[in-house]
């Protein structure tokens, strides 16, 4: 059911989307967190929905809290680090480059 | 000066001593790393303390003054880092394990500033866990306990920042309010903590949670140090494409006219739905008296109605997430931090195992909550509704402000609650900041101010915070509030609130 | 695997092809597009990087007001819109060489659209020339990423035991135009491809926004390509084909798209919305993600940048400053260098226009600048697979090379000699005259010891030459050549021995 809020019914989550949203974001969660999140975020999504049902018309968004434009910098080269600190926090590296492992599927 | 009267003094008057000569910066620096030592093992505020660095820095301002030189205005005063900005070569954990032993390359702004100004950093302050919470129960590490009752939260995620402070471990110190995170702490210890005009203080070398909410700030025991930190952090830093173009003087002296010429003048409104039924009967008992000294003052008081705020919670709930769901994404085990599998996983493997074994379940929540109200098919509904309110919001504000110098209402719903009562339900931990998410979705200047203590029975007397909210960069105006809040306090009290906490002195866990 | 193809004339007796192409170039500022990093080509790894293009916690982008005036500039050469208000983008996937997890980008509110570049193609059967207008959706601005390099047996992503990352490129920052559909080209389709690529690159080059060098990837293509059956309503589903680096490659994967194409849907079978990768060996492409299990890329407002909102003075400045439209630059510099019309059109034929102005701009003749493009390097870049253009050379080498030889410090056999050196990577003209000493021998005193040296050890030649056989000459001039590794003039050498001998020769004057 579709209210006029575009929210679906009660904004509950199945399992399998958490399991996507997981995917998406790069979280490999075991089987019992999943079924604890979609409970969690499950009732969180039914509490925060109320925004859709807030009359909103002609409402701009609001993505920033200053009302600010056109800040740039000027073209100029600045010093970068040394390459030994670049690399220091690196959990591996090779040839003064990050060594990562290999990479399956394509690059998006 | 001895050290007990050291660690109790107010930073403006370390200052005055150290650049008169009559106390030395070691001195000052010592006291606080023994106290630390004493104390905090009971309390838990730090999550690194870096005393040879802070011996370092103290030697520095000493030796400039014995060479004659200018001190900068804070010089020689110890303070506590949230450990969410970054020190270069200090380990920095945004109370997280994912980010365990890494030690930045660089300073934050807001750290360069203090150096400038003198102040000697003690060390690293813990914080829930990329500064989601509000209690700091979502430490990686340990949490850490409110001075006045060892069994409650300090608020959060400053609650390290907040009980340093609050414990006398340092007078000052640096917190972030991302949607309360200064100010609720702030209120839940009984000390000061102004969460500036988004944009006031440089957010180079914060380490992202929400970025057009996230905001460092200044936290103390008096208005006066609150407002003397805030002008030495606060100004235009063009490595911040957000940071507003001006500098910040006259806040002191903001606090000052207070105190001096009280509120006569001022219009104050108190926020109407920030009251009622669903909040803490003893908040808002408290919350009326300190209003009633606010008219006694001189000012006009009157109730106003800002009626998007009931929507913050949800507004703020997904755009916060939305925001770090994208912030936090960088943490993959690929750069820096935590690396969980080898070469035989794949990276795709490897990120997904970093992640779900270094960031705790709060961080997930959000993570998830952020992923999915960005997703194609909820972005509309969720994100772009919730950007609307915030909107809604925004102007609500900016019209009470024009029939208002200043809003009030309490800090937090509720006083410090205790350790665990609320981990395991994060609806309810969301609620102990309704108070403060309006003011941090419109990005004003908001502050907190202790007023007085809930009555001691079952529970402990428990510190209450008024919230003070100003227009977008009329921090000054805030200040002034607080000034005379805090002169009219120091005459009926004859002293800070705090002056009632435990001591906590010889303690051991 | 190959997959089956029909032959190319055949597609178009039964299908129609819809191109549209997607050009990423890289703009050559001094700095990276958010930080102050340096962006130049083949430093050592990771030397240009800092916290902001590492994406470490706590750092914030800012733009380079340079790179946003070329990103204008680009548009109003395409005849751009240039929108009032635009602003930046998170694009949210987890990839090493991105060092934040998201690239800034810009989705719906792209700083430049509905352009169009018409494009000169020249029929191949007619040989009359036709201009095809190529309408533009869009010009954004956005940042590179890391470059990975893949360890193991073949460099392939696939068969890497692991890889390694150098985030030098990450943050350069990168252009993308993106056409409208091209269509009614019939079989005319590969041609516009390359003809618009090589049209846009040279735009981009009397810009002088990049260096658009394909095979050092400062210019790189994406090619989509759609069939439907003739006399269809509907277009037929598009595949798209990453990074092709030459214009040729261009010309072959729309090519092979259409002949593959046309033989799955000859067979029945549907075409799979995909991307695919172009093989520079064999001129085909293989299947790479589908595009159904695309990522999610949960564009949202770029939080720490601001909106960009030009002034129309700034823009009208900057549209007053732009060189000619293509065509009528052509035609001003035809004027300006008194090629015949004959010359003219193999000057653009080449698509050496722009490197032969360049190459006079350095200062050379025009006549002198075009013997080298359309002669020696042109047959180099043949042999090479590679359009002139993106040979390993600039303009201002190629007018050093010719300034040498005008004033007889090189012969044009030399001259061959310091260009193979240069195409090879042994630096500089000067530096590689230096290094393989292939100076013009001097003076004629050092040409007449060699000269003499040959005709003392030819006496019979002598005797010819002197019975007026002169075309014995040869035999002296190539034994000085000899001694001399062919550092000598041969009309200096055959002049000097005339004079030695006291003859005149019958072909001079
Ligand atoms: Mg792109
Ligand atoms: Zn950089």
């Amino acid at each position: 059911m579709v209210d006029d809020s575009g929210i679906q019914g009660e904004a509950t989550i199945s399992e399998q989307e958490v399991r996507h949203l997981a995917h998406l974001a790069r979280l490999a969660l075991t089987d019992d967190e999943v079924a604890h999140f979609t409970g969690q975020l499950g009732a969180i999504l039914h509490a925060v929905s109320e925004v859709a049902r807030v009359d909103r018309t002609g409402v701009t968004p609001m993505s920033h809290a200053v009302a600010l434009a056109n800040v740039t910098r000027p073209d100029l080269v600045t010093a970068s680090l040394p390459v030994a600190e670049v690399l220091a926090a690196a959990p591996a590296a090779e040839d003064d480059r990050f060594r990562v492992p290999r990479i399956l599927g394509e690059a998006p | 000066m001895s050290p007990q009267a050291i660690t109790r003094a107010e930073a403006l008057t370390l200052a005055a001593q150290i650049a008169a000569g009559e106390l030395s910066a070691r001195e000052v620096t010592e006291a606080h790393l023994a106290r630390i030592a004493e104390v905090d093992p009971l309390v838990g505020a730090f999550l690194h303390v870096d005393a040879d660095g802070a011996r370092a820095q103290a030697d520095a301002v000493d030796a400039q003054r014995a060479a004659g030189e200018p001190l900068g205005p804070l010089a020689g005063v110890p303070l506590a880092l949230k450990d969410v900005l970054v020190q270069r070569g200090i380990p920095t954990t945004c109370g997280s394990r994912i980010l365990e032993g890494w030690r930045p390359p660089y300073d934050a702004t807001v750290v360069t500033r203090l150096r400038a100004a003198g102040v000697v950093i003690l060390g690293k302050a813990n914080c829930d866990e990329f500064a989601m919470g509000s209690s700091t129960e979502n430490s990686a590490y340990h949490p850490t306990r409110n001075p006045w009752a060892l069994d409650r939260v300090p608020g959060g995620s400053s609650g390290g920042s907040a009980a340093a402070v609050a414990a006398h471990l340092a007078p000052l110190a640096i917190g972030t309010d991302t949607g309360g995170s200064i100010r609720q702490p702030a209120a839940l210890t009984g000390i000061v903590g102004a969460k500036p005009t988004y944009g006031g203080v440089s957010r180079y070398g914060l380490v992202a949670f929400a970025s057009s909410l996230d905001q460092a700030g200044p936290m103390a025991r008096t208005v006066a140090d609150t407002a003397a930190l805030h002008e030495v952090i606060a100004g235009h830093d063009p490595r911040d494409a957000t940071s507003i173009p001006q500098q910040w003087p006259g806040l002191r002296a903001a606090a000052e006219a207070g105190a001096a010429e009280g509120l006569t003048g001022m219009r104050i409104g108190v926020i109407a739905e920030h009251d009622g039924p669903g909040w803490d009967a003893q908040v808002r008992a408290v919350t009326a008296d300190a209003i009633d000294r606010l008219q006694h003052l001189g000012a006009e008081v009157v109730t106003v109605s800002v009626p998007h705020v009931v929507h913050a919670l949800a507004a703020y709930y997904l755009i916060a997430p939305s925001e770090a769901s994208s912030n936090l994404a960088r943490f993959d085990g690929m750069r820096y931090g935590l690396r969980v599998g080898g070469d035989d996983d794949s990276v795709a493997a490897v990120m997904s195992a970093t992640r779900a074994a270094g960031f705790g379940p709060e961080v997930k929540r959000r993570i998830m909550l952020g992923t999915f109200a960005l997703s194609t098919g909820y972005y509309e509904a969720y994100y772009r509704s919730a950007q609307q309110v915030r909107r809604l919001i925004a102007d609500d504000f900016a019209a009470a402000f024009t029939h208002c110098d200043a809003l009030v209402g309490p800090t937090s719903p509720l006083p410090a609650f205790p350790l665990g009562e609320r981990i395991d339900d994060p609806l309810a931990m969301y609620l102990a900041d309704l108070a403060t998410l309006p003011a941090s979705l419109a990005g004003l200047p908001a502050m907190s101010v202790p007023i007085g203590l809930t009555p001691a029975g079952a529970a402990p007397a428990l510190p209450v915070g008024l919230q003070i909210i100003a227009a977008a960069t009329a921090d000054a105006t805030m200040y002034r509030v607080a000034g005379a809040l805090a002169a009219d306090q120091q005459q009926q009290w004859g002293g800070l609130l705090l002056d009632r906490a435990p001591s906590l002195s010889g303690g051991r866990p | 695997m190959t997959e089956p193809v029909v032959d190319y004339a055949e597609v178009l007796t039964r299908y129609e092809p819809v191109l549209g192409l997607e050009v990423h170039v890289e703009l050559a500022t001094a700095s990276k597009m958010f930080c102050g990093c340096a962006t130049e080509f083949g430093a050592a790894p990771n030397t240009q990087t800092c916290p902001v293009c590492l994406g470490l916690p706590g750092a914030l982008p800012v733009s380079n007001d340079t790179a946003l005036a070329s990103i204008v500039r680009i548009g109003l050469a395409l005849n751009c819109t240039i929108a009032a208000d635009s602003r930046f983008a998170r694009k949210n996937y987890f990839y090493p060489d991105m060092p934040k997890d998201f690239q800034i980008s810009q989705y719906d509110e792209p700083l430049c659209t509905d352009g169009w570049l018409d494009v000169p193609v020249v029929d191949p059967e007619s040989q009359t020339d036709g201009v095809i207008r190529v309408g533009i959706e869009r010009v954004h601005m956005e940042e590179d990423t890391g470059k990975l390099t893949h360890a193991g047996s073949t460099g392939r992503i696939h068969d890497a035991g692991y890889s390694l990352v150098d985030y030098n490129r990450s943050g350069i920052p990168l252009v993308e135009i993106v056409t409208r559909p091209i269509t009614a080209t019939g079989a005319l389709a590969p041609q516009v491809a390359r003809a618009y690529v090589t049209q846009l690159r040279d735009l981009l080059r009397a810009l002088a926004v990049s260096d658009v060098r394909m095979e050092q990837g400062s210019l790189r293509c994406d090619v989509n390509v759609s069939l439907a059956p003739i006399g269809a309503t509907a277009w037929g589903t598009r595949t798209e084909t990453k990074n092709v680096n030459s214009l040729r490659s261009v010309e072959r994967a729309v090519r092979y798209e259409m002949s593959r194409q046309a033989a799955r849907l000859d067979a029945g079978q549907s075409i799979v919305q995909e991307t695919r990768h172009f093989h520079e060996a064999d001129g085909t492409t293989s299947a790479g993600r589908s595009k159904e299990q695309a990522e999610d890329y949960r564009y949202f407002p770029e939080p720490d940048l601001v909106p960009i909102q030009p002034d129309p003075a700034w823009v009208a400045r900057l549209r007053e400053d732009l060189p000619a439209a293509p065509h009528l630059r052509r035609e001003q510099l035809h004027a300006e260098w008194g090629f015949t019309a004959a010359e003219m059109r193999d000057v653009v034929n080449a698509g050496a226009v722009e490197l032969i102005a360049a190459t006079v701009a350095a200062g050379t003749t025009p006549a002198g600048a075009r013997k080298w493009w359309l002669g020696e390097l042109a047959r180099r870049a043949t042999q090479l697979g590679v359009s002139a253009a993106d040979l390993p050379i600039t303009p201002a080498a190629v007018a050093r090379i010719e300034q040498l030889v005008d004033a007889g410090t090189l012969t044009d056999t030399l001259a061959r000699q310091v260009i193979e050196g240069v195409l090879a990577g042994e630096g500089e003209p000067d530096a590689v005259i230096a290094a393989r000493d292939l100076q013009v021998v001097g003076g004629d005193g050092e040409l007449g010891v060699a000269v003499d040296a040959a005709l003392a050890a030819e006496p019979e030649v002598v005797e010819r030459i002197r019975a007026g056989k002169h075309a014995a000459v040869g035999v002296i001039v190539g034994a000085v050549m000899k001694q001399t590794r062919g550092r000598a003039d041969a009309a200096r050498v055959r002049a000097l021995v005339f004079e030695r001998l006291g003859v005149v020769d019958e072909a001079a004057g």
